[in-house]
């Protein structure tokens, strides 16, 4: 019952912000849009039971990667997106009808084709998804993924400041 | 005084609405992709189809009754993050050597 009523609430404000994120023009709009998304997908990865998930959700992404959107939005100077003039209206008419068709079509698709489409998704039905479920198969199954995962975090941080880096004359 | 909520239509929400509401997150990302010529922008578009993925892996990881897929979308998270650190510096580097932002105009590989 609680399930369907914050599903309901947090699906819409997570579609809301999508579409928001879209067809604004300043790219901070478009950031706090994306935090609003980010926020609401957590609240709905606590109802499937993904407790670290959720919790990374928010540290990780609504916090530091946005972080580092914001920074780099003000560091720029980034204003708003000019309007091109003499776009064609056809591509405006057809567009969004095409979109929505196209949408609907993989909604369908999902309910018919996919056998496990139906089966409901109680709240406390998982409980799998805590902090040392998940840690325990990361450090077991998933060891070498994993520490595979450090080395690329490595070369990111060296990209990052090779590309960033003042040259020096 | 009790206070009890009228009876909804449905008792229980079924794993396609989750598997929906991704694919309709990832349409909009795309649409933002395509769309927006603002450089920063196109790339909230591919963080926000990231996020949509994650939220189908979470989904059938609750159908499969595993944390398997929550590792996924972990690995996932990490990826976002490795590649927003270096995008946005791709963007410096571009903005510091061509003074725009619009991707229209970042068209040749060399200034």
């Amino acid at each position: 019952m609680m399930g369907v009523i914050l599903f309901a609430i947090f699906a819409t404000a997570a579609v809301a912000c999508g579409i928001n994120l879209v067809l604004q023009r300043h790219p901070v709009t478009s950031a706090l849009s994306l935090i609003g998304v980010m926020g609401s997908l957590a609240v709905l990865y606590l109802l499937l039971g993904a407790e670290f998930i959720a919790a990374v959700q928010l540290i990780v992404y609504a916090g530091a990667i946005m972080v580092l959107f914001l920074f780099v939005i003000m560091l720029l100077n980034a204003g708003e997106e000019r309007k091109i003039p003499g776009k064609s209206l056809v591509s405006k008419l057809i567009g969004l009808p095409v979109f929505v068709l196209f949408l609907g079509l993989v909604a369908y698709l999902i309910q018919t084709q996919y056998t496990h489409a139906g089966s409901p998704v109680d709240f406390d039905a998982f409980t799998g998804g805590g902090p040392r479920e998940v840690g325990m198969a990361l450090f077991t199954t998933y060891l070498l993924p994993f520490e595979v995962t450090s080395v690329l975090i490595l070369i990111a941080i060296l990209g990052a400041i090779v590309l960033a880096r003042k040259e020096i004359d | 005084m009790d206070f009890t909520l009228p009876p909804l239509p449905i008792s229980a929400i079924p794993l396609s609405a989750y598997l929906i509401l991704s694919a309709i997150l990832f349409g909009l990302g795309i649409c933002g992709f395509l769309f927006r010529r603002n450089l920063i922008t196109v790339f909230m578009s591919i963080e926000l189809m990231l996020n949509a993925v994650n939220l189908s892996f979470v989904a059938f990881s609750h159908q499969m009754k595993q944390a398997d897929g929550q590792i996924y979308s972990f690995f996932v998270m990490v990826v976002a993050a490795a590649e927003a650190a270096v995008g946005l510096a791709i963007i410096l580097t571009v903005f510091k050597n061509r003074e725009t932002l619009e991707v229209d105009e970042v068209d040749n590989l060399k200034l």
